[in-house]
């Protein structure tokens, strides 16, 4: 039945004018600020007054930009493959069979999510303080594994539920051992989803401050921490060109999980 | 039954426990880790907040006297004021004069000037204590002074979390309200829950409609427009930020805009204060209310609506007494999710507010790490980890575990 009314296209119109503003909004932020960091004028203010890369040069030739942009990797790795590796176990587990205690256990593996990152870092802080391990690389990598874990677990669990244990029968029964068969069989397929896990754990500590500004020493600051703090004092344009990486940085994970999904689908597919 | 049976019976079960056991084992590691590196350090931190050795650590014999006196309606007798006078002597040898009088000033009014001024003026020996410490500083023959420093000797203190609620417990154990001028918890917890409630109905307000775009476009339309969502829910929420502030900034984008526009002659504050606080929120919690939506209304076939119109229902009449009620829960899930998350915002307030704008994650971080003050620092967290774990139980039992899934 087709017969748009009047009223219909009023709300129809209505529907595109406010959900466009809408994403308007949602993109604004983002396309404003790149464009700005090609910017030669030193103020943070449209119109441009003219192109020029010197704000990447400035944030290349900073010490301090280039320590945050190597500890942000050297954290977000190490706490990715801890959290993977922690994470896909435990989804495993959590997959195969009902044991006691499993609603329980499910809930405290994804509370990181939940509970407020301050208390989540001030926790952090105050306990482990008296041992060492604040101000250090490993004190930080082991706080943004807690933070990354839980949603390796919650994408490699929805893959697993894609997964057909017939194979493994199978597997078994041709005299596979079970180690092969994970490796053999279980993890070519649910590969794209511990990878997909992994880049959200990755993606989880990149983006983490709050347990950062707790946590980590002057040398272990990262990106958004270093961000943190220019933009509390007065905003200098490199900090612009900082966005736009990161904005490409972000681009590139969305990517990456996107080409995951297909993936995971197509392997999906293949099975039925 | 014959005895290979039985048999056969006892072997599956045994597998089926031996199959458990190896379940069980595959998440033991991550469970451990969370256990070491998250429940017991959050854990911990909640103990401070009803467990304070501070004061009872520098002054073991206070403490330990303080016990003995029975009859609180009267001054303690020679005794406790002995022991406070040795106390203060050690505590001034071996520089811990400054932990009490900190840890006392939060009981006391000018609990500091008091420690110190009773240290600076005791005599090296006195013939009765307690006249001496009363002849120093007169403020000792009170009784609720001595009452205060009771609650502070703990181990067990209720005063952390009855002043984060603004509240105090006297000399005579009764609890009442904190003098105004010292009232201030309750305002920051009222603007954490009025900022996350605002956020939460603009985020419903513009999510909405974005979302029913998205569930009832074709897909090949849909999934582009998706994009649009996604990246920014993808941006790093200090690059989010960053942009704000450029936007909002007198001469950013928005002011000149407006002006431009002809709606404002001159430019508008909007930064540094509760409307870019509002601005900033919602847009990075939107996402987080348009996807459980979509989720939702993905699932609405639309012959629910073609059968409402057919049956002579306006569209707009269809879309109320149909189309919204079955997206009921995908508003109470996303709803809940963004008050949740809007509960615990600390970073984007602490940039784009003001003074009066921050939230009470900011002020368990200021007394964590500007003034030390753990007690407090761990009483604040306690009411808001209480109030999250609550809406949480309310978001898991509304939604059911697919409600998880984030992005």
């Amino acid at each position: 039945m087709h017969n748009r009314t009047g009223e219909e296209k009023i709300w129809t119109a209505l529907l595109y004018g406010v959900s466009g503003l809408v994403l308007f909004f949602l993109m604004a932020p983002i396309l404003a600020i790149i464009p700005l960091s090609f910017n030669s004028s030193t103020f943070l203010t449209y119109p441009l007054e003219g192109f020029s890369l010197r704000w990447y040069r400035e944030f290349f030739a900073s010490d301090s930009w280039l320590r945050a942009l190597k500890n942000s990797f050297i954290i977000g790795g190490a706490s990715a493959v801890l959290a993977t590796a922690l994470g896909t176990l435990a989804s495993l587990g959590l997959a195969r069979t009902n044991f006691p205690g499993k609603g329980l256990i499910m809930a405290l593996v994804l509370s990181p999510i939940i509970v407020p990152l301050v208390i989540t870092g001030v926790g952090f802080y105050l306990f482990f303080a008296p041992m060492g391990l604040t101000a250090t690389y490993p004190g930080l990598i082991l706080a943004h594994t807690a933070l990354g874990a839980p949603f390796v677990v919650i994408t490699v669990s929805a893959t697993l539920q894609g997964f057909d244990l017939n194979l493994l029968r199978a597997a078994a029964s041709l005299g596979a051992h079970p180690v092969t068969a994970f490796r053999r069989v279980t993890l070519p397929l649910i590969g794209p989803g511990v990878a997909s896990g992994g880049l959200f754990a990755f993606a989880t500590s990149f983006d983490e401050v709050v347990v950062v500004l707790l946590v980590a020493g002057p040398t272990q600051r990262t990106l958004p921490r270093e961000m943190f703090s220019g933009l509390r004092e007065n905003i200098s344009p490199t900090i612009t060109a900082v966005a736009t990486i990161m904005i490409l940085v972000s681009l590139a994970l969305l990517a990456t999980l996107e080409l995951l999904r297909r993936r995971n689908e197509r392997l999906r597919g293949a099975k039925h | 039954m014959s005895i290979a049976a039985t048999g056969l019976k006892a072997e599956l079960r045994r597998a089926e426990r031996a199959r458990k056991r190896r379940a069980f084992l595959l998440v033991l590691p991550l469970l451990l880790f969370l256990i070491v590196t998250f429940v017991i350090p959050i854990g911990d931190m909640l103990r401070r907040s009803v467990h304070d050795t501070e004061l009872a650590g520098v002054w073991p014999r206070v403490a330990q006297q303080i016990g003995d006196w029975e009859n609180r309606s009267r001054l303690p007798d020679e005794a406790l004021f002995a022991a406070l006078a040795a106390d203060l002597a050690e505590s001034r040898e071996n520089r811990s004069l400054a932990t009490a009088a900190r840890r006392l000033n939060y009981a006391i009014d000018n609990g500091r000037s008091l420690v110190f001024g009773t240290a600076r003026k005791l005599p090296d020996s006195a013939g009765s204590w307690k006249q001496a410490i009363i002849e120093a500083e007169p403020r000792w023959g009170d009784v609720e002074l001595w009452g205060a420093v009771a609650q502070a000797s703990g181990p067990l203190t209720g005063f952390y979390l009855l002043q984060a609620l603004d509240l105090k417990r006297t000399a005579g154990g009764d609890i009442v309200s904190v003098p105004s001028n010292q009232a201030v918890y309750v305002d920051i917890l009222l603007r954490t829950f009025t900022v996350s409630l605002v956020v939460t109905l603009l985020c419903l307000a513009l999510g909405f409609p974005v979302a029913y775009l998205l569930a009832t476009l074709p897909t090949r339309l849909a999934n582009p427009l998706m994009i649009l969502v996604l990246l920014p829910f993808w941006t790093s929420l200090l690059v989010r930020t960053a942009a704000w502030i450029v936007l909002l900034q007198e001469q950013g984008l928005v002011n000149e805009a407006m002006i431009w526009l002809g709606l404002i002659d001159q430019p508008v504050r909007l930064i540094y204060n509760r409307i870019g606080v509002y601005v900033a929120m919602t847009h990075v919690l939107l996402p987080f209310m348009i996807l459980p939506l979509y989720a939702v209304m993905k699932g609405i076939s639309p012959a629910y609506m073609r059968a409402a119109t057919s049956l002579g229902a306006s569209p707009t009449r269809a879309f109320v007494k149909v189309y919204l009620p079955l997206t009921a829960p995908g508003i109470a899930a996303g709803a809940l999710l963004v008050f949740i998350l809007a509960l615990g915002y600390y970073i984007t307030p602490a940039l784009v507010g003001g003074a009066a704008d921050q939230m009470i994650s900011y002020f368990i971080a200021f007394y964590t790490s500007d003034t030390v003050n753990w007690g407090m620092a761990a009483a604040l967290g306690a009411v808001l980890l209480t109030a999250t774990l609550i809406l949480y139980a309310l978001y898991n039992r509304l939604s059911g575990s697919a409600g998880m899934r984030v992005g």
